[in-house]
């Protein structure tokens, strides 16, 4: 899988029928003269609107975030430089508080159970098994699909049918929704968030998967080691590159968790379940603006030490 | 090695061809995924007096259309899929064009500096969650009158720039000089060159540049929910969530709504998946 640039590229080497006669036209003006591989104007074109853009769309408003975190602007009209008083007073807000505790404590529950059942999916698919390409189609779709439109799908089975099938069981704890227990509702979004990430990280597992060569197997299984030790002792030393990689992606993508939550809980029951992007986008409604600037900044930096932590363990790896 | 010895490890071979046990156990997990999807398919064709029931599991009896019919009608389906459809026709538009002209100038000149250091500033943003901007450019958006639908395209555009330029001066880098120096012997210009043998050339990947650029637009609610201020010109993940108080236990409707949202996804999906799934690899490997 991980040569698929080679399988891929079959499609493309039709190229594109645009050589008509202009094809045969020979350009008549000797054209730049000198040296060929100078930037001309086309080049220019190709990249400089886009710069623009990007600055007007990214760059600006990161700058302009950070700035007005040291402000006590509400969003528009007149503002004074506060210092770091909304650092300060966030700091010691239990609301923003709970959110990152909330945040940083459910992605590394979620990152856990993620990647654990993305390789054990992707050992099973990678074995010798019956319909596996339709397994493998199935056990994609999850990361298809439309985050938030799956969570009220979900939100329906976990408030009527799961609490409805543990009445007919006669089993107490799960009669009524999860969502609505203040206790409980994380787990909802824990099992959500998993379903939608495990086919993306499976896939990454598989890449890694296939190109451990065949005779490292052999070689154990004539010694005698049964699947499972071949499992801990061969497979997840080998896989440890791919696990770092998956534990990265997954943590940081997780910290951005909203989608899924407004869909299942929508923060509640109270704000048991808000996240700090949900906290950051209160900001909009209740003109905290620079308030909740702050928390995103500190956000930003949390992010910040999570990539660069990424940087430094690949090029590690690389050597 | 005995022909003895060849016959049994050749017998053992096809007996482990399949494992019949940890098929059946796959088979199993796949119920995670369809479950789900079955109940919404389900719901959506069930009629109202069944679906008020909220019986997960139970068929359609008798089937109906009811739901759908609702559900254009209440959601006005047509125009926010009209909208979704909009937004990612410029998120893939964008992602394939711009990304590949963006990814050919700083190719062509990574000698200088300029073009360099615009390939570590784009580059710089994939550390940038949209939460951390999200509230400036709610601001700047609306400043601009671009609190609309085009604003999310180009948002999304803009957000995976960086990832996009990543993957395709990477699949530059690794195609044969001999390719572009012919063009230009025959007198390309910059701008022929581009179309005639960069864009061909770069087709694969950006066909999984493309696909992951709808995915990504047409289920993304955080960026439409946000930006887009009037809630008339909402995309489709918005609405389904705008109109949750409406819907009440009218199940069949609310389902039927998903559904038709979920689907298009879906559909994609099965009909690229190659693309999709060595663009998940490819990814992994790059970012």
């Amino acid at each position: 899988m991980s040569h698929s640039t080679a399988d891929t590229r079959t499609p493309a080497d039709t190229p594109a029928p645009a050589s008509g006669p202009s094809g045969t036209r020979r350009a008549p003006q000797p054209s730049t003269s000198g040296p060929r591989r100078g930037p001309d104007l086309t080049h220019w074109l190709f990249l400089l609107p886009t710069l623009i853009a990007f600055t007007l769309a990214i760059a600006l408003p990161a700058v302009m975030g950070i700035f007005f975190s040291f402000t006590n602007s509400v969003g528009y009209g007149d503002w004074d430089f506060v210092g770091l008083a909304n650092y300060r007073l966030m700091l010691t807000d239990p609301a923003i508080l709970w959110s990152f505790g909330f945040t940083l404590g459910f992605a590394a529950v979620t990152v856990v159970v993620t990647n654990i059942i993305a390789f054990l999916l992707a050992v099973g698919l990678t074995s010798q098994i019956r319909a596996r390409i339709t397994m493998r189609t199935i056990f994609v779709i999850p990361m298809v699909v439309s985050p938030i439109i799956i969570a009220f799908v979900f939100q329906f089975l976990f408030a009527r049918s799961l609490p409805a099938a543990a009445q007919t069981v006669g089993f107490g704890p799960l009669e009524s929704s999860i969502l609505a227990d203040a206790d409980l509702a994380w787990v909802s979004i824990v099992i959500v968030t998993a379903w939608q990430a495990i086919p993306g990280t499976m896939l990454i597992y598989i890449a890694g998967l296939v190109a451990i060569p065949d005779d490292v197997y052999e070689a154990s299984a004539l010694d005698g080691a049964s699947p499972w030790k071949q499992l801990l002792k061969i497979t997840v030393p080998l896989m440890s590159g791919y696990i770092l990689i998956n534990v990265i992606l997954t943590f940081k993508n997780f910290l951005n968790a909203y989608d899924i939550i407004v869909g299942l809980t929508d923060g509640g029951p109270g704000t048991a379940t808000r996240s700090v992007a949900m906290t950051i986008f209160s900001g909009f409604t209740d003109g905290d603006y620079a308030y909740q600037m702050a928390t995103a900044t500190i956000f930003f930096l949390i992010t910040l030490a999570i990539a660069l932590i990424q940087l430094r363990l690949m090029r590690r790896k690389e050597k | 090695m005995s022909t003895q010895e060849i016959t049994s490890i050749k017998a053992s071979r096809t007996r482990r061809r399949y494992n019949l046990p940890l098929t059946v156990v796959l088979a199993l997990c796949t119920l995670t995924v369809l479950v789900p999807l079955f109940v919404t398919v389900s719901m959506a064709f069930k009629s109202g007096a069944q679906a008020v029931q909220g019986e997960a599991f139970t068929l359609p009896n008798p089937l109906s259309i009811e739901g759908f019919i609702e559900a254009w009608r209440l959601t006005d389906f047509p125009v926010s899929f009209g909208i979704s459809v909009f937004v990612s026709a410029i998120a893939v538009a964008g992602a394939v064009l711009i990304s590949s002209m963006a990814a050919y100038a700083i190719h062509a000149n990574w000698e200088r500096r300029f073009f360099k250091f615009a390939f570590f500033y784009i580059l710089a943003a994939m550390f940038l969650p949209f939460p951390v901007l999200a509230l400036s450019q709610i601001k700047l958006t609306g400043m601009v009158g671009l609190d609309t639908p085009l604003g999310v395209g180009i948002l999304h555009i803009m957000f995976h720039l960086g990832f996009n330029v990543l993957l395709l001066t990477t699949f530059l880098r690794n195609m044969p000089h001999e390719l572009e120096e012919a063009a230009r012997i025959d007198g390309a210009s910059t701008w022929q060159t581009f179309w005639r043998v960069i864009f061909p050339v770069l087709a694969p990947m950006s066909a999984t540049v493309g696909i992951f650029a709808f995915l990504f637009s047409w289920n993304d609610f955080m960026m439409p929910s946000m930006i887009i201020s009037d809630p008339s010109l909402q995309t489709l993940p918005v609405v389904n969530q705008l109109f949750q108080s409406q819907f009440s236990s009218n199940y069949h409707v609310s389902f039927a709504s998903y559904l038709m949202a979920l689907a298009p996804s879906i559909l994609v999906f099965v009909f690229t998946q190659r693309w999709v799934l060595s663009g998940v690899t490819q990814g992994a490997v790059k970012s």
